[in-house]
């Protein structure tokens, strides 16, 4: 009967109630805008023709394009295109796991033997440390997670859309421009027993600047006293030494110690993969039974969430690992990247030395991996992109990867001036504030390309 | 790998514990592991007169036991470990050709070859996909010419195939309209519910699927929608019902839409065979479209694993339509801010097969043809399903909603232990609710199956 009806009214058009029924999206605000991917989009607008983005953490070659590295080409060429189909995804996704997991904990490593790690692709990243964080969220539901002080932003944002609060441990020392290891320690011992903490285990996300293997071994030894978790977050395996054995040693490190630790890989920087989304999360456990069981509950995850990561990417990554002929490409593609990285560092820091600059400029060659941590302030980091037109984080992070041999004089003298313009300007680096300093002027277009040709800057 | 004796963590101030030192005594674990009943991490070994806690490398995790098993999967599984030569896969969700093989779609490799030949870089994606792919997807879905696109009401976000599109709206109803329901249907895919399950977003089911007519319970789903409080998010399947396939027909689709109007509840398509239901994108599109065309803020996901065969590439897309740009730019960053802590971009490759495909007038005609010959097939094969199971069942029995029911499923109306007896006596692999894939029957088959279900139906209850 009430069908009837219904089929009766369908004559009267319902287009008339459009204009007074309300919308459903009014109370959305707009979100903020992430904070690296702003300073991509600031760079993108900007029509300066001298213009350098350190912003994001990708690789550029010396000429600032993206690279697609060679050992990835050639797996290209090798992968068919049956990846599509999704009956062999699971065999390639094996592969790759078992691959990912060689490459972090070793080859000959007992782990790997006896099979004792939980293991599943990710998207990147920040998918498997999403997927550890929404693990920890549902097998720990009270607990917290300890990051280093500064992180990479986006760490703070997965772990709190799992409802896991974070807590911060001290790490970086803005005076020295390196490690507070006292404060470290510290902290990690205060924390309560059987805290989860994330670690970056070389090339440290925004700093550059890492444990010495003496320290690892200290923080090892504390971890174990606590009972404390560590989790790995490994998105530059490769990229700090120039050799992918050397900046796994944190990890070898804490397995030496028996710790069953967490590890979220990514080969978005180190094979160039960013965009295809390429990672791993393994979790150590007791035996093959227990990996099983946490395998399970991973895949029911991110079965949730996204079913399964794109079968490309992971092809890609399983071929250049398993194949030992572009794997040597591979490795030796990577020392090339973090060659040309370590040779810019050097060459900044020669032409601020070479400037006059009154500051000390020794963490440039400190640091380590793609990131420097400046140490420039708001305020000088603010001057950089509006008059010179030159990008990177407000905390002060360039992206070495950014820095070619074409730009590293004009960088230099831009960072040479913003820093020594005047009393204030070096008061403010001194103290660290974060006040932008009213007299400084900003300049025109125009003012900007004169001042790059005074800087005989060459194309 | 050995034990190593440790020190013990203790949370009180007393005892102080060397790396190296054997210690006697209590654990104390914090209140981190008060849930946990047993000590996970230490063993206790007797040792003479002395008592060592040993701890063993140890995990965690080690109360944690193993996920219950996907059904579907498990189908799968079954069938590969038997050996019977008529054994029949009808598990399976994903297209298989006459020949029961898997298809890579012509397109699909021309685009890939393409790609492979441009040598574009991988840089990262912008969080919210592809433009180009956003920009096609949002025109396939509701015609280039639909007013909602020329005036951008539409907040379109490339997402992770189905699943990812289905979580980003999920995480977007918990955050803006917390408290609210999600209605999904009485059956419906299985990952629904576990998807809005880890979303934390309640959910209730309407009344969809008849089993004495083994069609679509249109009363109890109406009822249902209307009894739902005011405001509820209203699941939809927009054409190819998973895993029924019984669809409503389009006036049964115009009462659908008066009712959630009535009611002021938002209408959130799932759309996972567009294309592949009927063979044409547009017909496909119509319900959605007719929604839209009301002036209804819309929300749909999007998939092209099936109609375009891009299963292990995970490519789709979640489509918010608003009343104004305004909102729809506003939607649209909530949506990147959801994505970033999930995986901080999309994935590039198959969303630039996609974006090739539909932006290359010959490979979308190319594609075109190949989703009416795979929508084809499986209707030539429900035809001679019906006619098997017409011809040799002399019961009277109407089995016509074989024709009437659309897509790559069908439910067939049997009950657990009808399948029970397909699977055991017949060697045919289905799941428990009665669910059939005629993407994984050939026509060469049909006559075997028909046997099977006349067998199952009148032998067994």
């Amino acid at each position: 009967m009430m069908i009837i009806s219904r089929f009766l009214r369908r004559g009267i058009s319902t287009a008339s109630t459009c204009a007074t029924r309300r919308s459903w999206w009014d109370h959305v605000t707009p979100a903020p805008k992430d904070p690296i991917i702003a300073v991509t989009e600031a760079f993108l607008a900007d029509p300066f023709p001298y213009k350098i983005n350190l912003g994001v953490g990708a690789y550029r070659d010396d000429e600032g394009k993206p690279v697609v590295l060679q050992c990835v080409r050639e797996a290209e060429g090798k992968i068919a295109a049956s990846n599509f189909l999704e009956s062999t995804s699971t065999a390639v996704s094996s592969k790759f796991v078992e691959e990912s997991a060689k490459l972090i904990y070793g080859q000959d490593s007992n782990v790997i033997k006896e099979r004792r790690f939980a293991g599943i692709p990710a998207l990147s990243g920040t998918g498997a440390c999403r997927l550890f964080a929404e693990f920890q969220k549902r097998f720990y539901p009270e607990s917290r997670i300890y990051l280093p002080d500064p992180t990479w932003s986006n760490h703070r944002n997965i772990w709190r859309d799992v409802h896991v609060p974070d807590r911060t441990f001290r790490y970086y020392h803005p005076d020295s421009k390196s490690l507070n290891f006292v404060a470290l320690m510290d902290d990690i011992k205060n924390a309560p027993d059987g805290s989860f903490f994330l670690l970056h285990p070389c090339a440290h996300n925004p700093t550059g600047v890492d444990p010495t293997n003496e320290q690892w071994r200290e923080i090892s030894s504390l971890f174990k006293a606590k009972n404390h978790f560590p989790f790995f977050d490994v998105a530059y395996q490769g990229f700090a030494s120039g050799d992918v054995e050397r900046d796994a040693r944190a990890i070898r490190i804490f397995l030496e110690d028996g710790h069953s630790i967490g590890c979220a890989q990514s080969f978005a920087k180190n094979m160039g993969l960013y965009g295809h989304r390429v990672g791993c999360l393994s979790v150590l456990c007791n035996d093959k039974i227990q990996a099983m069981a946490i395998k399970g509950q991973l895949q029911q995850i991110s079965n949730t969430m996204y079913g399964s990561p794109p079968i490309h990417g992971i092809s890609l990554a399983s071929k250049i690992l398993s194949d030992p002929d572009i794997k040597a490409i591979w490795l030796k593609e990577v020392k090339v990247m973090a060659t040309r990285i370590h040779r810019m560092r050097a060459i900044l820091r020669e032409a601020l030395e070479r400037l006059g600059s009154p500051l000390n400029w020794q963490h440039i060659t400190n640091q380590v991996g793609m990131f420097c941590f400046s140490g420039l302030n708001r305020a000088e980091v603010y001057l950089l992109a509006k008059e010179f037109h030159i990008y990177m984080t407000p905390d002060g992070r360039i992206s070495m990867a950014g820095v070619t041999t074409k730009n590293v004089d004009y960088l230099a003298n831009s960072i040479h001036e913003v820093t020594t313009c005047d009393q204030d300007a070096k008061i403010l680096h001194n103290t660290d504030a974060y006040r932008i300093n009213t007299d400084i002027r900003f300049t025109s277009l125009g003012a900007s390309k004169s001042r790059a040709r005074g800087m005989n800057l060459s194309l | 790998m050995a034990s190593s004796v440790l020190s013990l963590a203790s949370a009180g101030p007393s005892a102080s514990l060397s790396s190296n030192g054997i210690e006697k005594g209590k654990l104390n674990l914090g209140n981190c592991f008060k849930k946990e009943k047993t000590n996970l991490f230490l063993k206790t070994k007797s040792v003479g007169r002395i008592s060592m806690v040993v701890a063993s490398d140890v995990s965690r995790f080690e109360g944690i036991t193993m996920a219950p098993p996907d059904p579907i999967l498990g189908v799968s599984e079954a069938f590969k470990a038997d050996n019977h030569e008529l054994k029949l896969n009808l598990g399976v969700g994903a297209y298989r050709t006459e020949e029961l093989q898997p298809y890579v779609l012509d397109v699909v490799k021309k685009a890939d070859k393409l790609l492979l030949e441009k040598g574009e870089n991988r840089e990262y994606l912008p969080i919210e996909g592809l433009a180009a792919f956003n920009k096609v997807t949002a025109e396939l879905l509701f015609g280039a010419d639909n007013p909602v696109i020329k005036q951008q009401r539409v907040a379109t976000v490339q997402g992770l195939s189905g699943t990812g599109s289905l979580r980003l709206a999920a995480a977007l109803i918990e955050r803006y309209f917390p408290g609210a329901k999600v209605l999904i249907s009485s059956p419906t895919w299985g990952n629904h519910k576990n998807i809005f399950n880890d979303a934390r977003v309640p959910w209730s089911e309407y009344r969809y699927y008849d089993p004495k007519t083994v069609g679509l319970d249109f009363e109890g789903m109406i009822a249902d929608i209307k009894e739902a409080p005011e405001g509820s998010f209203i699941l939809l399947h927009g054409c190819a019902h998973n895993p029924t396939g019984i669809d409503p027909t389009p006036e049964q689709w115009e009462t659908i839409a008066d009712v959630i109007q009535e009611k002021n509840h938002i209408p959130f398509f799932d759309i996972a065979y567009q294309g592949f239901a009927s063979g044409s994108l547009d017909t496909d599109a119509a319900s959605v479209r007719m929604f839209v065309a009301r002036g209804m803020e819309v929300i749909a996901a999007q998939s092209y694993s099936k109609n375009l065969g891009l299963y292990a590439e995970r490519i789709g897309a979640i489509n918010v339509v608003c009343s104004s740009s305004d909102d729809a730019a506003r939607v649209k960053s909530q949506l990147k801010r959801i994505a970033r802590p999930m995986y901080s971009n999309p994935p590039v490759h198959g969303a630039r097969i996609v974006a090739s495909v539909v932006g290359d007038a010959a490979l979308f005609k190319e594609w075109n043809a190949e989703m009416e010959m795979m929508a084809g097939r499986i209707m030539n094969v429900r035809q001679k399903l019906f006619d098997s199971l017409s011809s040799k069942d002399k019961s009277g029995k109407d089995w016509s909603f074989v024709l009437r029911q659309i897509g790559m499923f069908s439910f067939t109306g049997l009950n657990k232990a009808q399948c029970d007896n397909m699977t055991n006596k017949w060697h045919v692999y289905m799941t428990k609710d009665g669910r059939i894939s005629l993407a994984g029957l050939s026509l060469a088959k049909c006559e075997y199956l028909a046997d099977a279900i006349i067998d199952s139906y009148h032998n067994v209850s």
